[in-house]
C-alpha cells in the first residue's frame, strides 16, 4: 500500500492545491520568464505561495517545477539548469511543509516537455523518457514523497515520463493526469476512457484530469473515467472556469463558491484527490476545503 | 494498402484521389510515388498541387474542424503533404507557377507557448505554405527583420495568455510606423482570444484553430491576390 493509498484509509478524499503559475504572476513574475527561475531567485515568493495553499488546507503540495525539463527550460536557455532549479524546489517546498501541524505530501511537478513525440512530432521517445529521468532524478534525489505529471496530452509522454521515473525509483507512487480539452478528449485525441485504463496500466496510483475549460468538462471526465474504471483513484484539478478580458485584465469565471461546489459535484462523480488549476487561488482552495468538510466529512 | 496498387496501371484521375486518401491517411512515402507518377505523365506541378495535395489537405481541414480528425492525423497529413511539396516546390519555381505564399509565424513577446502555433505552421506548410518559424517570446524587431526578409503575404501571431496577448497589438502599430501593415494579412491567435479583440487591434482575423487558421488564410489570400491584380 503506498502513501496515496494509506491517507485515503484515513481519509474520504486528499486535498490539494490550486494554481502556482496564476500566484507567481500575482506576485511579480513578469510573462515569457521561467518560474522556475524563481525557486532560486525569489524562493521566499514561492514559499508564500506554497504557505498559503498549506494554510487553506491543502494535504499534497506542488513543487514549482511544471515546466522543468530540460525541454522547457531550453526556451529560457536553462537546460543545464534542470539539477540545480528542481532541487531548489524541493527543498523551500519541504521547508514549508514541515512547519505544518498536521502531515503534509510534497509532490514533484512534472509537466509536459511541450514538444511532439515522432511520428507526429520531431521528439524521441528516448530523448523525451530520459528527459523526464533527469528531473525525476533531482526531484526524487531531494526527497520527495510522490510524483505528480499534469497537464498531459499524449499517453505516450506520460509513458515516456512514467518510464523515466521508473528508472530513478521503483516505488515512488505517481500520480498522471491529462487535460480534456478538446471536445471531450486531451489535444491528441485521447478520451478519458482510453486515459484512465492505459495510465493505470503504465503504474500510476492516481490518475485524472487537470487544467481545460472549467468545472463542467473536469466532471464529465471523472464521471466517464470513473465509470471505465470503478476501482481506479481518480483525481480532479479544475481551471478556475476559462479567463474573459475585462479591461484588458484576464478574469477567471469561477469564484471561490464555483469551484466548491464543483468540488462536491467531482466527489460525487469518484474524484478522491481534489484541487484546482489556472486562475484558482487559495481562497478557492479553502472554499473548496470548507464544502468537502461539510458535505463529505 | 496503397504498397498493393500499381499505379502505373491507373487512371489520372483515380492517381488524384488516391493522393487525396493518402494524405488522408498520413501516407508520405504513397503520395510521393504518386506525385512523381503524374509528373513523368506530364500533369503540370501547379495542377498536382491543387488537384491533388490542396484538395487533399481540404479533406483533412474539415475533418479536423468537425471534430473527426485530431491533431495526431493531422500532423501525419501534413507531414505526407510536406514529402509531396519537396518535390513539387523546385518545379513550381521553375514553372512560374502562382505562389501559394510566404508565412512569418511566432509567439508575441512575454510568451512562451508554442505547440498551438507550432500546430498552425506545420499546417500551413501542408497546405503549401512556405513557413518561417520564430519561435517564442519573439519581439516586434524581430517580427519586422524577417517580414522584411522573407516577404511574407501573412504574419501569423500566437499568445497563450490574457497578459501577452495585448503586444500583438503592439507589432500592428510597429507594422503601421515601418508602412509594412497594407502589403501583409496579419492572423492572430491563442485560447484567450476573440474576435473582438483581434479586430480591436487591427488584425485582419482571430483563428480559433489550426484548421481555421488554414481556411482564413486561403481565403484572405485569395481576395489579396484579386485585389492585387
Amino acid at each position: 500500500m503506498d502513501i496515496i493509498h494509506s491517507l485515503l484509509a484515513d481519509n474520504p478524499y486528499i486535498l490539494t492545491e490550486g494554481a502556482m503559475g496564476t500566484m507567481l504572476f500575482a506576485s511579480g513574475l513578469t510573462q515569457g520568464y521561467s518560474p522556475e527561475f524563481w525557486n532560486v531567485e525569489q524562493p521566499e515568493k514561492v514559499a508564500t505561495i506554497h504557505q498559503a495553499y498549506l494554510d487553506a488546507g491543502a494535504q499534497i503540495l506542488l513543487t514549482n517545477t511544471f515546466g522543468g525539463t530540460r525541454f522547457r527550460l531550453a526556451l529560457h536557455k536553462a537546460d543545464e539548469r534542470v539539477e540545480e532549479l528542481n532541487i531548489a524546489a524541493v527543498k523551500l517546498l519541504q521547508k514549508v511543509a514541515q512547519t505544518a501541524s498536521r502531515p503534509v505530501l510534497v509532490a514533484g511537478n512534472i509537466g509536459p516537455t511541450g514538444q511532439v513525440l515522432l511520428p507526429y512530432g520531431e521528439m524521441s521517445y528516448d530523448e523525451a523518457r530520459e528527459a523526464f529521468a533527469e528531473q525525476a532524478a533531482a526531484l526524487i534525489g531531494a526527497g520527495v514523497d510522490l510524483i505528480w505529471i499534469e497537464t498531459m496530452a499524449d499517453l505516450e509522454e506520460v509513458r515516456a515520463a512514467i518510464e523515466g521515473i521508473r528508472q530513478i525509483s521503483q516505488d515512488i507512487p505517481i500520480m498522471a493526469t491529462m487535460t480534456f480539452d478538446t471536445r471531450g478528449r486531451t489535444m491528441m485525441g485521447v478520451t478519458p476512457e482510453k486515459a484512465v485504463t492505459t495510465m493505470v496500466s503504465f503504474g500510476a496510483s492516481a490518475v485524472g484530469g487537470n487544467c481545460g475549460n472549467g468545472p463542467a468538462e473536469i466532471q464529465g471526465v471523472i464521471e466517464k473515467m470513473h465509470t471505465t474504471l470503478p476501482e481506479a483513484i481518480l483525481v480532479a484539478k479544475s481551471n478556475a472556469g476559462v479567463p474573459t478580458l475585462v479591461g484588458g485584465r484576464p478574469v477567471y469565471g469561477a469564484s471561490p463558491a464555483d469551484m466548491a461546489d464543483y468540488a462536491v459535484k467531482v466527489y460525487n462523480a469518484g474524484a478522491r484527490i481534489i484541487g484546482a488549476c489556472c486562475g484558482s487561488t487559495p481562497d478557492h482552495i479553502k472554499a473548496i476545503a470548507q464544502a468537502l468538510a461539510l458535505q463529505v466529512g | 494498402m496503397s504498397d498493393d496498387i500499381d499505379i502505373t496501371q491507373m487512371e489520372t484521375n483515380e492517381i488524384l484521389e488516391l493522393i487525396q486518401d493518402d494524405l488522408y491517411d498520413g501516407l508520405a512515402t504513397e503520395v510521393v510515388a504518386s506525385v512523381k507518377e503524374l509528373l513523368q505523365r506530364g500533369m503540370t506541378p501547379y495542377d498536382l498541387l491543387t488537384k491533388g495535395l490542396v484538395a487533399g489537405m481540404d479533406v483533412v481541414g474539415v475533418d479536423f474542424r468537425d471534430g473527426i480528425l485530431f491533431v495526431p492525423e493531422v500532423l501525419m497529413a501534413a507531414k505526407a503533404m510536406k514529402a509531396g511539396m519537396d518535390i513539387l516546390r523546385p518545379l513550381l519555381a521553375e514553372t512560374g507557377a502562382p505562389q501559394i505564399g510566404t508565412l512569418v509565424i511566432g509567439t508575441v513577446k512575454g510568451d512562451i507557448h508554442d505547440i498551438g502555433k507550432n500546430l498552425v505552421g506545420m499546417m500551413m506548410e501542408g497546405a503549401g505554405f512556405n513557413v518561417v518559424n520564430l519561435g517564442i517570446n519573439v519581439d516586434a524587431d524581430t517580427f519586422i527583420k524577417a517580414i522584411r526578409e522573407h516577404q511574407p503575404i501573412i504574419l501569423g501571431m500566437s499568445a497563450l495568455l490574457t497578459t501577452t496577448m495585448p503586444y500583438m497589438g503592439v507589432v500592428i502599430e510597429t507594422l503601421k510606423e515601418q508602412n509594412l501593415r497594407d502589403q501583409l494579412i496579419v492572423l492572430v491567435g491563442g485560447a484567450p482570444l476573440n474576435e473582438a479583440f483581434a479586430e480591436e487591434i487591427g488584425a485582419d482575423a482571430y483563428c480559433r484553430d489550426a484548421a481555421i487558421a488554414v481556411e482564413t488564410a486561403k481565403k484572405l489570400v485569395a481576395i489579396k491576390r484579386g485585389q492585387m491584380a
